[in-house]
């Protein structure tokens, strides 16, 4: 039914439930994560919030290179998060690796990792070093925007 | 009752309560904003979130019995379903129901419980079944207190009518049109701060969130759930903020009234009851499950004893 199905679009876009995803970040992006749910930014007037798990998921918050040893848990975690599911790729390092690029452990950047498990998965690009709340807000509410 | 009146009462626990246990939700997610200096999200997102919820996919673990898994929130929905249906035809019609209709709603309203344990023990996940065993702890700590101040009122309520006391909400609403809401003696008074506390238990807010644990478990029973039925769930947990409160203002605070002065009284006593739970769980910090069974065992179940105490022996002097 079309009514219903435009009804969860909208619920969809007015209440995304986010699970933060550190993949061998430095840390930086997930503090400024955190402060997104301060008084100052409160996304909470979004809709957004913050999950504990990834089943209760809409949107994975994805920091950090993906190193080696994470590779397989960050696709398992994909693959658990229910669709339809955004993949916000928040900061250099998920982007492109940022500094790390030619380290060791750099085990390829962020949605080449998803994008082997899904190929359409729906990803959302954040960059920065660390990206500001005010981009992070900008960002998500574009992509909702373009759900 | 008439068919006019079964019909109002099934649109009022089906329809009614779940947007009525919505829109608390809302306040409650307002006040804490507001508690926390923030904004807070608009007044129609509990209804987004559960419209988003049953768009989602349902996805189940390796290990999980499926059906159990997904009747369990079914289970939980049923009770409360049962329990406003029953509150409410007690609000339409006080003299209607039977002997024992309040022991029907008390047994309902494990119901939400027996889903979390059930749904949790069913979700082959570790996180869960620990979960599911504090949610037993829980339960098993605070029904006994529940039950005693009950007991307490429904002596009270028998007092005042110089009858036997029967578990009945007519008897109640009775005794209260007759001597005022029966939290107005010291035993009423008494009780109603032990079914406060239970509430609170019940609701599985903070400082007795246990078995959901954010922090801890990762949502704790719930973790495994998806879905619609993660949005069953939700709902649930919306409606039963709204019945709890509807039970005990209509046990032990006078009862809900639909007309004139009485609505808005009504409304203020779901407000003050709100307020107290919001802020309770705004203020406090999560018990560790045993120092809630203590809580529990040696607090909030002496002073239920001592309200029973005085009850009984102001029944035998009347």
């Amino acid at each position: 039914m079309a009514v219903l199905d435009k009804l969860k679009l909208w619920g969809l876009k007015k209440s995304p439930w986010v699970y933060h995803v550190n993949t061998g970040a430095c840390n930086n992006c997930d503090i400024e994560v955190l402060e997104l749910l301060t008084p100052r930014f409160d996304v909470e007037r979004l809709g957004v919030l913050l999950v504990p798990s990834p089943r209760h998921a809409d949107a994975l918050l994805v920091t950090g290179i993906c190193t080696r040893q994470i590779r397989p848990r960050l696709q398992e975690i994909y693959r658990q998060t229910p669709k339809p599911c955004l993949v916000v790729c928040l900061g250099a390092c998920a982007l492109s690796g940022g500094i790390f690029h030619d380290a060791w452990h750099f085990a390829g950047p962020v949605d080449e990792v998803i994008r082997e498990v899904d190929p359409d998965a729906m990803i959302v690009y954040i960059p920065g070093c660390p990206p500001k709340p005010e981009a992070m807000i900008a960002g998500i509410a574009k992509a909702l925007a373009q759900l | 009752m008439s068919a006019g009146s079964i019909i109002a009462v099934l649109l009022l626990a089906f329809v009614g309560t779940p947007v009525l246990g919505l829109v608390f939700k809302w306040v409650d997610r307002l006040l804490t904003a507001r508690i926390q200096w923030r904004k807070g999200p608009p007044f129609y997102q509990p209804f987004a979130d559960i419209l988003k919820l049953l768009g989602k996919e349902t996805l189940a673990g390796e290990r999980a019995s499926v059906g159990t898994f997904l009747l369990a929130p079914l289970l939980g929905f049923i009770g409360i379903t049962v329990s406003a249906a029953v509150l409410w035809a007690v609000v339409l019609k006080p003299d209607t129901g039977f002997v024992g209709d309040l022991i029907i709603v008390v047994y309902f309203l494990v119901f939400p419980a027996l889903g979390i344990i059930l749904g949790g023990s069913a979700s082959g996940s570790p996180h869960a079944g620990l979960g599911a065993s504090r949610e037993m702890k829980l339960v098993v700590a605070y029904e006994l207190p529940f039950i005693l101040a009950i007991a307490a009122v429904v002596l009270n309520a028998a007092g005042v009518e110089h009858a036997v006391p029967s578990f009945r909400f007519a008897q109640i609403h009775d005794a209260q049109s007759l001597s005022g809401p029966l939290l107005g003696s010291v035993s009423g008074f008494l009780a109603f701060l032990c079914a406060v506390a239970v509430t609170q238990a019940k609701l599985g807010l903070v400082p007795f969130d246990q078995a959901e644990a954010e922090t801890e478990l990762m949502g704790g029973a719930i973790l495994e759930y998806s879905g619609p039925a993660l949005a069953l769930i939700y709902l649930s947990r919306a409606m039963l903020l709204f019945v709890m409160p509807m039970f005990v203002i209509t046990v032990f605070w006078g009862g809900l009234a639909l007309t004139g002065w009485g609505l808005l009284w009504t409304i203020l006593k779901f407000v003050v009851l709100l307020i107290v739970i919001v802020l309770v769980r705004n203020t406090t910090a999560r018990l560790r499950i045993d120092q809630a069974m203590t809580f529990f065992w040696f607090v909030v179940t002496p002073v239920a004893l001592v309200a029973c105490a005085i009850s009984l022996q102001a029944f035998r002097g009347s």
